[in-house]
């Protein structure tokens, strides 16, 4: 379901622009909105969420999906936790559909899909290594970089038990909005891949922006 | 075969096989459920990694001809057999609440061996006798167990898609501790807390052929068993 959001943002408390191939890791306090853009559109946007009071509760796409009975992420979406609890909910979304099954791209998974010889491009799971490697102060490691969200890329089930890739449903200026439901930890990896077409081989940036919940 | 077992429903169990072992995992009564999930017994952070097994494949389901991607682009096992042909990978566990609310608690203390255990519980004990905790666990396999998706994304459990007597094959590559348990799927529309033993064999696989099956049903599957051979070759895995 698609849903514009009524935040503006000159009121945003804070605002970042995510350069492809780069990460970022912030903290979001409970009743805070955070907005992912698609700046220029159809870059994927992975996505992994931490309680902060607890990092070894995260974002499950499995409990995500299953809570809901449907495996495509939008507006009204609860992300749970392993634990089952709400971490944030979707609270507005232009595109309708986000994808929480393809993962993150890595160096090694790059070797299968595409050839052995793309071992050593960039990729979103080195991002995420890096990122915990240095913000090891919040006690995140490899085993924590699990099952992400892709915002802003479709990936169809066909009734059948097919996975396809199909072009993206966002574009230029497109956004999602997460209000979280406690305080969480969010690391999103702007996917460096040039090896897809999901991004028409040109990885471009994603700008996020955070409301305080007062501003509503 | 060198080993034969039964696994009671609501159970959990798990192993260290090396490369070239076999597992059949047979569904005795019908409507089985395993949950199961795979780690590099000398580095445990080398784990199954569904989304990358199967974006890879460019499937939903897990079925005959696949093969099962550690996150390091190596694979635990392939698929060398299966007479189901739809294995769930995407829904995870119930954990204590889901079970509870659905089926009822049947506590240990009332009800002993006929208590309901909980696939996310089960795998944090087996998981933790080898020292892997709340962190480690993954998206695993739910064998026998078909979940369907529709056009606008809806998910529907089949509770007819495993009969008595199914069974699937697992070759292994490389040297893989497994975890599993045979509690409940967690979209089960069973109207009783499902208790479905499974039969468990260990045999010796087939030499990989050239031609091999799983490795020829798509183009990174021979990426994928490339680099599978490169780790064993270099003395990875210890074998």
């Amino acid at each position: 379901m698609r849903k514009e959001s009524e935040l503006l943002p000159g009121d945003a408390v804070f605002r970042q622009v995510i350069p492809a191939g780069d990460y970022w890791i912030d903290t979001v306090k409970r009743g805070q909105t955070l907005r992912i853009v698609d700046v220029e559109g159809n870059q994927a946007a992975d996505t992994l969420l931490f309680n902060a009071a607890d990092v070894a509760e995260r974002y499950s796409a499995v409990d995500t999906i299953r809570g809901q009975r449907n495996v495509y992420l939008s507006c009204g979406s609860e992300l749970l936790s392993t634990s089952g609890n709400c971490m944030a909910q979707i609270a507005a979304d232009t595109v309708g559909r986000h994808d929480t099954l393809g993962g993150a791209c890595a160096a090694e998974s790059n070797t299968v899909r595409y050839a052995l010889d793309k071992r050593t491009m960039h990729a979103c799971r080195d991002s995420y290594l890096l990122a915990v490697a240095q913000h090891d102060r919040l006690g995140l490691g490899k085993r924590d970089l699990s099952h992400n969200i892709n915002f802003f890329m479709n990936v169809p089930v066909t009734t059948d038990g097919g996975l396809t890739f199909a072009d993206g449903l966002s574009g230029p200026g497109q956004y999602v909005e997460l209000r979280a439901a406690m305080d969480i930890i969010v690391l999103i990896s702007n996917c460096p891949q040039l090896n897809n077409p999901c991004n028409a081989y040109n990885p471009t940036p994603l700008e996020v922006l955070i409301w305080d919940a007062d501003v509503r | 075969m060198f080993y034969e077992t039964v696994i009671e429903g609501g159970k959990h169990w798990s192993l260290t096989v090396r490369a070239g072992t076999q597992l059949r995992i047979i569904d005795r009564d019908g409507g089985a459920n395993v949950g199961m999930l795979f780690y590099n017994p000398h580095n445990l952070l080398e784990r199954y990694n569904a989304p990358d097994t199967l974006k890879c494949q460019h499937t939903f389901k897990l079925t005959k001809g696949h093969c099962l991607y550690s996150d390091m682009g190596r694979i635990f096992c392939s698929i060398t057999e299966d007479t189901v042909g739809w294995h769930d990978t995407v829904c995870g566990n119930a954990n204590w609440k889901l079970v509870a609310s659905r089926w009822g608690e049947k506590s240990y203390q009332e009800h002993r061996n006929e208590w309901t255990q909980n696939g996310y519980d089960a795998f944090l004990v087996e998981g933790g006798k080898y020292g892997l905790g709340r962190r480690d666990l993954a998206a695993n396999v739910n064998w026998f167990s078909k979940v369907s998706v529709a056009d606008d994304g809806a998910m529907l459990f089949d509770l007819d898609n495993s009969r008595a007597g199914q069974f699937v094959d697992l070759r292994f590559e490389m040297s893989t501790l497994v975890l599993l348990h045979t509690c409940p799927h967690p979209l089960s529309s069973s109207l009783q807390y499902p208790r479905k033993p499974v039969g468990l064999q260990l045999s010796k696989a087939p030499p990989v052929a050239d031609d091999d099956f799983c490795r020829h049903s798509r183009p990174e599957n021979i990426r994928g068993f490339a680099n599978t051979e490169l780790y064993r070759l270099c003395g990875g895995g210890g074998e």
